[in-house]
């Protein structure tokens, strides 16, 4: 189904990663010279969960306009695929860098300054529709609280990116400082699917193709919410909206009724989990709307969506340039007329505090330069 | 019309305790919350497991991560079963205060000398005047 009317927020925009050469006037005299002697910079930094000769990585007819390159590697194409033909408001784009699954952290959080200087300068200063996540490498939280430090002046900064399978579980105390940060500058946690394989990408063991990998992502994300339910995140964090990215969300019905089931009879081990914890995981998980799992019966999409009770939880994204829909169709079919307003622009509105002050600051900047 | 059970000698479940008793049929927990006796059928309302043979605790709470306590000791019943939470004071499920509750019964104490007056039914001992009883009415 096509967009109904311009003016949607699309939360999940991937930009193209550059070649290391592309980052080096972003880094510090020292890196630059490591990165260059040591041959570092003939890396792709490309992360393996989506590697870039995969079919699903980038629509082929966008590829193909590209002349076989990835698509989402400028703003021109950028504006040509996507902010001008879906007339978007707003695209929160994600720097999905190789970087953070670097196990030297000083080298990961100066990659990681460099791309987020890079957005910065290269997208966010030549496009007002857009807006980008923080690129922080978890290893060290106090290297990616000082990031997120350094870029939180920069309102066009709209959230912290992590990704889904790092080194332990995300909801752990020990990312907590991350949360901290994020909350007191009114940033959103985006949490996408990918892994830095410290760990096999499944609970029991390494598997065999990228398919089983890529499949596997929807059980990161249960396992996701469930870490951040348990760990008490929510309520250590009142404030911090959790926006799944690439997550799908159609599996959420049972993991909410499971989770509830075991709360019932466990939960004096998790004290903080004071009220059943689907209400708790509907009032501050945000899910994207594709890749969207669901037959297109929009009878079945109706009962989903009542199961989920997800009228507040969904938001747009067209997961740009991934292959996630043919032609114009960037909306599922079936998905209830009702809720289309609400997944467009109500609900990445409020799943991200700083939309509003970066597009009122725009709005500022637009009107000084007119005048 | 409601008869009368004697269902224990009020000596027999000291603060903390609880008893089983089976009366007309019915399985019913006796338990003595500091002093005051509840009766609650000895059956969970969840799966129907032996509610009653379950730990006699107090209920966790916490004001957040890291913060854990311990409160109103003894109030409550965990089912062996899938260990819901009861208040032995109310037979209110801790998760679904409004929806869930066992069985309650109300408890009464009479003296022996009351008692001898009739009519009661006391299924398994004999009722002495000088004693204090727990009486049942179903």
């Amino acid at each position: 189904m096509k967009l109904p009317f311009k003016g949607a927020i699309d939360c999940d925009v991937h930009l193209a990663m550059p070649p290391v050469k592309t980052l080096l006037p972003f880094m510090s005299d020292y890196w630059q010279d490591q990165i260059v002697t040591r041959y570092i910079d003939r890396s792709s930094f490309a992360l393996m969960s989506y590697p870039s000769n995969s079919p699903l990585s980038g629509r082929a007819d966008w590829r193909a306009e590209n002349g076989g390159a990835m698509p989402g590697a400028s703003l021109a194409q950028l504006r040509s695929q996507l902010l001008d033909p879906f007339e978007h408001k707003i695209a929160i784009c994600h720097a999905l860098h190789g970087a953070i699954a670097l196990y030297n952290e000083d080298m990961g959080a100066e990659f990681c300054t460099a791309v987020n200087r890079w957005v910065a300068a290269e997208w966010l200063d030549h496009e007002p529709r857009l807006r980008a996540s923080i690129l922080v490498h978890a290893q060290n939280p106090a290297l990616a609280v000082a990031e997120i430090e350094r870029c939180a002046g920069d309102s066009r900064f709209v959230a912290v990116l992590l990704p889904v399978m790092g080194d332990s579980p995300l909801g752990r105390r020990i990312y907590w400082p991350i949360f901290e940060a994020a909350q007191k500058h009114g940033l959103s946690v985006c949490v996408h699917a990918g892994s830095t394989f410290r760990n096999p990408p499944t609970g029991t063991g390494w598997t065999s193709y990228q398919t089983e990998d890529y499949i596997g992502q929807s059980v990161a994300f249960q396992n996701l919410i469930i870490s951040l339910l348990a760990e008490g995140v929510f309520q250590k964090f009142p404030d911090l909206t959790f926006v799944c990215l690439e997550s799908g969300f159609t599996w959420m019905p049972t993991l909410l009724w499971r989770s509830a089931k075991a709360w019932r009879g466990v939960r004096a081990e998790v004290p903080w989990i004071d009220r059943n914890p689907a209400s708790i995981v509907r009032e501050r998980i945000k899910l994207s709307l594709r890749p969207f799992d669901a037959p297109e019966d929009p009878d079945i999409i109706k009962r989903i969506f009542e199961q989920i009770n997800c009228e507040d939880m969904l938001v747009f994204s067209t997961d740009y340039p991934h292959w996630q829909f043919e032609g114009d169709n960037t909306l599922p079919d079936g998905l209830p007329q009702e809720l289309i307003q609400k997944i467009l622009i109500d609900n990445p509105m409020a799943s991200f505090p700083r939309l509003q002050s970066s597009t009122r600051a725009h709005a500022r900047v637009t009107q000084e330069v007119a005048s | 019309m409601a008869k009368k059970y004697v269902a224990a000698a009020a000596g027999d479940i000291a603060e903390g305790g609880s008893k089983l008793v089976s009366i007309a049929g019915r399985d019913i927990g006796i338990f003595n919350v500091s002093g005051s006796f509840f009766a609650l059928a000895n059956r969970c309302p969840h799966a129907g497991g032996s509610l009653c043979e379950g730990f006699i605790t107090g209920i966790a709470v916490s004001g957040g991560p890291n913060d854990y306590r311990l409160e109103r000791t003894g109030e409550f019943l965990r089912c062996p079963w899938h260990g819901w939470e009861f208040d032995i004071r109310t037979g209110q499920s801790w998760c679904d205060p409004n929806s869930m509750r066992a069985r309650q019964f109300a408890v009464k104490v009479e003296a022996g000398a009351d008692l001898a007056k009739g009519p009661y039914i006391a299924e398994t001992f004999e009722v002495k005047v000088e004693g204090e009883y727990l009486v049942i009415e179903l």
